[in-house]
């Protein structure tokens, strides 16, 4: 049905709680608008997809154990490590952060009763869905599924060389995916910009739901270039023009730059969500507000707009980019990150620390993803570049990269809204045994892969011979593997806990500072029964110890330094937990 | 609204500086003509909205001294549900798979979508149920 939603007063307890009187069971999960249930349902199917490309994962490290091994054939290897990247990347860690958290949390966080367009949410989600499932479709089909890599390029990508059904399959599925992309996009940024709690100003907003504007934007510049680009490619295959082609004047490097210009972006549509997720965690864990409001708000604009200027730095060895402009460019973009990492430990720094099992991967993403960022700056540099080009070293770069925000701080997200979402804790035990498993599992994988780089192992390789004495890394990366598969086991057995014998979360189990933590556990239909007076950046945390606000940024001018130095050391005495 | 504006107006003002300079160094086509089109993307939303912000009072969101009060009521239709979206995702599916298996989903899909949208349409001048 549809029906107006507002606002309450400011004590009108009650005036949402009317019943949900919608149709029931996989009708609902069909039917439904809200964000919500579209949110958990992101969250799920995503997470499905991240299983199915770990085990894809499993399979070639099998393959790669031992020297002309035969687990899977050449081809199938193609297959695997193809749509390997394209369900981790396109799939799971994408839609897990703005189609899953940002679609439950940020409307929770900017205080609306749902997105902005309640039913182009739906359709966001059917698309991605039916998406995901046209692509996993290509394993059905006599030739198998697309095999070019999940960068498909050109030539490798056209009908001569890849034909059959699987790889037109894998095309049709990236553009309904991003057409689901942008559609979130969209609903994002219309919900921040229109949907704000009274009071709840931009430079009031919490980082997470910053970070997914400045996300949802990035979206809008990179996605269109991909589905333009994918047409392209399609009319290429079957209706005979040659935009990719030599053979009819065509350019095939032009395929790099169009993948690369949303590809790039893409990356850090990829991180961004998760830097907010971790910029969420540390404050409440350490008990501070976030150190470097501002700072944070610019690293993140700054980060987002390198990003649209650094796409060739995939393409060195093309030898048909500029070396200097894009190594200067993607140089700089150290420069914000290390911003975000120096305001991340600052506020940890004196503040009462807790490692609660979301803070944990909060910390774990902090070390893993800062090697990643630093093998980066290594490869931003053209001379080691074209060394390293397409070897394992650059494997193990982006795994670091995307496996640290995608993963350490995702599962982060999850141990940290998971009682949000579903009114239960996770156990807390299982929790730290599946953080330590995937904390050393994760370096035994990929410190090896940096040697092997190093080494000369080409990426993409289904055999080698034991001549080449890389035998031994890979059998240590391999053991890594499945320590990280053990980690992830361990994981759906806590979910399993939780299902099975529940343990009920209050509204606010981590003294939480942002709007979310207002409402109960999981949140009534159209969210807030009332919404705290917002003052600062943490309304939550002022609401529940009046005695020890935080003193918003348009004050701060005003309070006297001696006065601030007081304020800030009562709090850190004052406050018992 | 000031604020969002001026947002819109950094990716604006940042694309068009590099696309200048892109297009100076690198005689590119593809990269030049994508930047400017990220320059338009900001300057385009960042121009209404700072000219709405010149129009209009500040909302209580804006207000950094706004109550709760003050944004409370009715602020928009939000549906319950609707099967209409599952239908346009269907729709739009076998559209796509028409690029593979040929012409004939694509039948079926068209009329699924058209379906869809006046479904939403009618559900939304109805205000009713689905």
């Amino acid at each position: 049905m549809t029906l107006l939603a507002g606002r309450p007063a400011v004590a009108a307890a009650g005036a949402h709680g009317e019943e949900e009187h919608g149709p029931s069971g996989i009708l609902k999960w069909i039917t439904s608008t809200d964000h919500k249930v579209i949110g958990k349902s992101y969250l799920i199917t995503s997470f499905l997809f991240f299983c199915a490309a770990g085990l894809m994962a499993v399979i070639m490290r099998t393959q790669l154990a031992s020297p002309d091994a035969t687990v899977v054939s050449q081809h199938a290897y193609n297959e695997l490590f193809t749509m390997h990247g394209s369900l981790m990347l396109y799939l799971f860690a994408g839609p897990f952060a703005f189609g899953g958290l940002a679609n439950y949390i940020v409307p929770l966080q900017v205080g609306a009763p749902d997105m902005a367009f309640p039913r182009l949410n739906a359709l966001s989600y059917w698309l991605y869905l039916s998406g995901g499932l046209i692509m996993l479709g290509g394993f059905l089909t006599v030739g198998g599924a697309a095999d070019f890599g999940w960068v498909a390029y050109a030539p490798l990508s056209n009908a001569v060389n890849s034909p059959g059904a699987g790889p037109d399959m894998w095309i049709v599925a990236l553009v309904l995916t991003g057409f689901s992309a942008i559609f979130t996009g969209v609903n994002l940024v219309a919900t921040i910009f229109y949907l704000r709690a009274p009071g709840l100003t931009m430079f009031r907003l919490p980082i997470f739901t910053w970070n997914m504007l400045v996300t949802a934007i990035l979206i809008l510049i990179a996605f269109p270039v991909l589905t333009a680009a994918l047409v392209m490619l399609w009319a290429d295959r079957h209706l005979g023009t040659h935009i990719f082609e030599v053979a009819g004047g065509g350019v095939p490097v032009l395929w790099q730059n169009l993948f690369w210009f949303f590809g790039h972006p893409e990356v850090y549509i990829l991180a961004l969500p998760y830097f907010g997720v971790v910029t969420e965690i540390i404050p409440v864990f350490s008990r501070k507000p976030t150190f470097g409001y501002r700072g944070m708000i610019f690293a993140t604009i700054s980060i987002a707009a390198l990003s649209t200027s650094v796409w060739a730095h995939h393409m060195f060895t093309t030898g048909v980019v500029l070396l200097p402009f894009f190594s200067l460019m993607s140089y700089l973009i150290a420069v914000p990150t290390g911003i975000k990492f120096f305001n991340w430990i600052g506020t940890m720094w004196r503040g009462s620390v807790r490692y609660d099992t979301p803070m944990l991967f909060a910390t774990g993403f902090l070390i893993v993803f800062l090697f990643g960022g630093v093998t980066g700056i290594f490869l931003a540099s053209p001379p080691i570049d074209f060394a390293t080009h397409d070897t394992y070293f650059v494997v193990a770069h982006f795994h670091e990269v995307l496996f640290g925000s995608a993963v350490f701080a995702g599962f982060a997200g999850i141990y940290y809204w998971y009682p949000k979402i579903t009114g239960r804790m996770l156990n807390e035990k299982l929790g730290k045994t599946s953080f330590w498993l995937m904390f050393i599992g994760f370096w035994v994988t990929f410190i090896p892969q940096y040697l092997l780089g190093l080494h000369g192992m080409p990426r993409r390789i289904a055999e080698y011979s034991a001549s080449t004495g890389w035998t031994t890394l890979n059998r240590v990366s391999t053991g890594g593997a499945y320590i990280l598969f053990l980690s992830v086991a361990v994981m759906l057995v806590n979910f399993w806990v939780a299902w099975r014998k529940p343990v009920p979360a209050i509204g606010n189990p981590w003294d939480g500072h942002t709007l979310e933590w207002a409402t109960t556990s999981p949140p009534p239909s159209h969210n807030f029964y009332a919404l705290p007076p917002v003052r600062s950046e943490r309304p939550v945390w002022d609401l529940n110890h009046p005695n020890h606000p935080t003193i918003s940024h348009e004050d701060k001018k005003q309070v006297s330094e001696k006065e601030l130095a007081g304020v800030i050391a009562g709090s850190d005495k004052g406050e018992d937990r | 609204m000031k604020d969002e504006g001026r947002l819109l107006l950094v990716i604006a003002v940042f694309g068009a500086i590099i696309a200048t300079v892109y297009w100076f160094t690198g005689y590119e086509d593809g990269g030049t003509v994508m930047l400017v089109g990220t320059s338009l993307l900001g300057l385009m939303p960042a121009s209404y909205y700072l000219w709405w912000s010149r129009q209009m009072k500040p909302r209580p969101e804006d207000d950094p001294n706004a109550s709760p009060a003050e944004g409370s009521g009715v602020i928009g239709a939000f549906p319950h549900s609707s099967i209409w979206p599952f239908v346009f995702g269907l729709g739009a599916a076998m559209v796509g798979l028409a690029l593979v298996f040929g012409v004939w989903t694509a039948i079926f899909g068209i009329v699924l979508g058209i379906t869809a949208v006046l479904g939403i349409i009618s559900e939304s001048r109805r205000g009713g149920n689905i």
